[in-house]
């Protein structure tokens, strides 16, 4: 689904990206992670098109298309999702209608019809259960005045919504308490099918207790430096990555 | 079915000045220049009584003796007075008996402006007065307002036929010595609306007037008088565009309102006249009074929509003379590309117990320059007096301007005034947000600018909420750098 090929990229002459290549399939969840600036969120932002970044050389193809050479808008119609790290507030503008503009976009790139509003408020219903959103959430605008843990469920809820192929989430763990975050993974696991695929971007192993990933990459200075199974997450929970880093200098001197 | 901003946007496809199309009607159309004799003419076509003609005379006068103000923060070439025709009326004899007669140039113009009367018809509750240039051409719903004893008419049929009731309340709240272009209007306007509610009743349906400039080179200068009546209410919109043109072109209107004990006023304004092009050139003047008068426990409420308009200077504002009497004032002005808007409210406490809240929405993108002014006044016997004025200013790009000139006078102790103010730029990570979901930049600039002014948009009746959010868009359109 996702082919990310020595991928090289940076923001304002900085370089963040330093050839990164990944694979995800359709069906798989993928774990990035890494220490604070390695690039993590970067590559969120990179594959969800943020125009601040360049792409110097290299290759995203999602679904064997190069992904940038299309806007972010079409990224999204195409089905690429990103759970945003920190949610903007859109004041004035309900929940409800955001996403049904943004839902009905979608339709209308795939060809489809608006969608009715008593099928949209069903599907509503529907999905906000999933993640237990607060009624009063759903028409108050996007996210202005919600806690933290509201915006990230919002995130999820937007995401079952959309229903996206490939859905990049952002350190949605971040200012999650348990019970959130057994909510917020409750929904990505629900919404996990063969069609699909996942990458968790995050520092800690603990939400990778609740979604389970099928790969995890370690993330450093811009470059994957370690790829293995969930074990890898445990791994480095214990030993910090200082160790990676070690390990990295070994080789380096090696 | 509900419309949907899908509808809107396809509604929205053509991007240029959508009303900007000159309907071809023969006009009789006075020469230019003004002086005595183009008054004295004015009131003779309009076949007026003598004292309407001295009310007129003495306005010119007045006129003569003033200068135009230079206090707005404002930049344009100032209008050659001489240079003006005074007076244009499309040729149309005959009284009509039906909207079956008006011409069908007319009837198409209408129906690009979205107002075509047959549907305005059928849509429960919306009369429609159609200015056309200077002269009403058609009214409707006219009888089913009569029954109810409410006067909606043309101000040159209501001076004809309500003579009594124009005596009284002409100027009583616009004075022709207010200021410069109100006076001018005294002297030369040619016709507006006029609307009386008896006391106590509840008039059922939105009053609506369609100004329109059409005629090249002729100011526009409108009256409107709207008087409720004891323990009346009534909501009255007006709605405006104007065709293309190169020319500079002038309006000074006067609005008055008078609410009496109990009633109340309800007054909606969505503006969209011709801005000029993103060079700066071409676009209207305007440059209008708008004054309302509330007595014991009455109420008045501007909301406005202004995204048109080359120069904007206008300030609908309350005298709350009676006690408890509530003033408000909403407004949302757009400015883009060389737009220049100074426009606010004066709030004017006399009564005790008086209240007024002022919500303003700034919006201004390309080069252009947005003002607010506003004045709240407590007087020395208003009592336990109460203000809420909040002004935003919204940001579109960085070589716009947003300037807020917030005035208080404050005689009397008792009396409370909170002022907010906020000025942003749009976000980049907002528009993102909204990309990221698969909304384009110009969908994202809409829905971001529409939640901005929904404060304000939510204050307007439904069918202009619909055209205003319509409004903001077009102006918007590319704005954001």
């Amino acid at each position: 689904m996702l082919r990310i090929n020595d991928l090289h990229a940076s923001i304002e002459g900085k370089k963040i990206l330093n050839g990164i290549t990944l694979e995800v399939n359709a069906g798989e969840i993928h774990a990035i992670m890494g220490p604070n600036g390695s690039g993590k969120s970067t590559l969120a932002s990179v594959i969800a098109g943020k125009e601040e970044y360049e792409i110097e050389s290299g290759e995203i193809l999602f679904n064997n298309e190069e992904l940038t050479e299309l806007k972010p808008e079409e990224r999204a119609r195409e089905g690429v999702f990103l759970a945003f790290q920190y949610p903007v507030e859109i004041p004035g503008v309900s929940n409800i209608n955001f996403l049904r503009t943004a839902l009905n976009e979608k339709r209308a790139h795939q060809g489809l019809d608006p969608m009715a509003a008593k099928e949209f408020l069903a599907l509503v219903k529907e999905k906000a259960a999933l993640v237990q959103l607060d009624d009063k959430l759903k028409n108050r605008s996007v996210n202005e005045g919600f806690s933290g843990g509201e915006k990230k469920r919002n995130e999820i809820f937007q995401m079952a919504m959309l229903n996206p192929k490939l859905a990049v989430l952002d350190e949605t763990d971040s200012g999650l308490d348990i019970d959130a975050l057994r909510i917020v993974a409750h929904g990505v696991n629900t919404l996990k099918s063969a069609e699909n695929a996942t990458i968790v971007v995050t520092h800690y192993q603990r939400l990778l207790d609740y979604i389970v990933p099928d790969f995890v990459h370690v993330l450093y200075n811009g470059k994957i430096v370690k790829t293995g199974s969930k074990e890898l997450a445990l791994e480095l929970e214990e030993k910090g990555y200082d160790w990676i880093k070690q390990e990295l200098g070994e080789e380096i001197q090696a | 079915m509900a419309y949907t901003e899908d509808d809107l946007k396809e509604e929205l496809k053509s991007k240029e000045y959508e009303f900007g199309f000159t309907t071809d009607i023969e006009s009789d159309k006075i020469s230019i220049g003004l002086t005595e004799d183009t008054i004295r003419l004015i009131s003779e076509k309009k076949n007026e009584p003598d004292w309407l003609l001295a009310y007129r005379l003495k306005a010119f006068n007045v006129w003569q003796a003033m200068h135009e103000p230079e206090w707005a923060h404002v930049k344009y070439n100032k209008p050659d007075f001489q240079a003006i025709s005074y007076y244009a009326a499309p040729k149309q004899k005959k009284v009509l008996e039906s909207l079956d007669e008006v011409d069908p140039e007319l009837r198409k113009t209408m129906e690009k402006l979205g107002i075509s009367l047959e549907e305005q018809k059928r849509l429960s509750g919306v009369a429609v007065d159609f200015v056309m240039d200077s002269v009403s051409v058609a009214t409707s719903f006219k009888e089913k307002l009569g029954e109810l004893g409410i006067i909606f008419c043309s101000f040159g049929e209501a001076v004809q036929n309500h003579p009594d009731l124009i005596k009284k309340y002409m100027g009583s709240v616009v004075p022709m010595t207010d200021n410069f272009y109100a006076a001018l209007n005294s002297a030369v306007f040619t016709d507006g609306s006029f609307c009386y509610i008896p006391k106590g009743v509840r008039c059922p349906m939105e009053l609506s007037t369609y100004f329109r400039i059409n005629e090249s080179g002729t100011g526009q200068f409108e009256r409107t008088l709207v008087v409720a009546d004891k323990g009346s209410y009534c909501s009255y919109l007006e709605g405006c565009t104007a065709p293309q043109r190169d020319e500079n072109q002038l309006h000074a209107a006067v609005v008055e309102l008078i609410a009496l004990d109990d009633a109340e006023i309800k007054y909606s304004t969505v503006q969209n006249w011709y801005p000029g092009d993103d060079k700066g050139i071409g676009g209207v003047f305007n440059f209008v009074t708008k004054r309302g008068l509330c007595e014991k426990n009455a109420k008045i409420s501007w909301t406005q929509v202004e995204t048109g308009s080359a120069v904007t200077w206008k300030y609908p504002s309350c005298i709350l003379k009676g006690d408890n009497s509530i003033g408000e004032f909403y407004s949302v002005a757009v400015t883009n590309n060389f737009q220049q808007a100074d426009t606010g409210t004066k709030m004017l406490h006399i009564g005790k117990n008086t209240r007024s809240t002022i919500i303003s929405k700034g919006i201004s993108a390309g080069k252009s320059q947005n003002s607010y002014r506003g004045l709240v006044k407590i007087g020395k016997n208003a009592q336990n007096a109460r203000n809420f004025s909040q002004c935003d200013s919204l940001l579109m790009s960085d070589r716009c301007g947003a300037h807020t000139f917030p005035y208080i006078e404050c005689d009397n102790p008792t009396a409370k005034v909170e002022h907010e103010a906020t000025t942003s730029k749009i976000g980049e990570d907002q528009i993102f947000y909204c990309l990221q979901r698969g909304i384009d930049e110009e969908k994202a600039i809409g829905l971001i600018v529409n939640g901005y002014a929904k404060e304000v948009l939510n204050k307007l009746p439904m069918e202009f909420a619909v055209e205003a959010q319509k409004l903001l868009e077009i102006s918007l359109e590319g704005s954001v750098g």
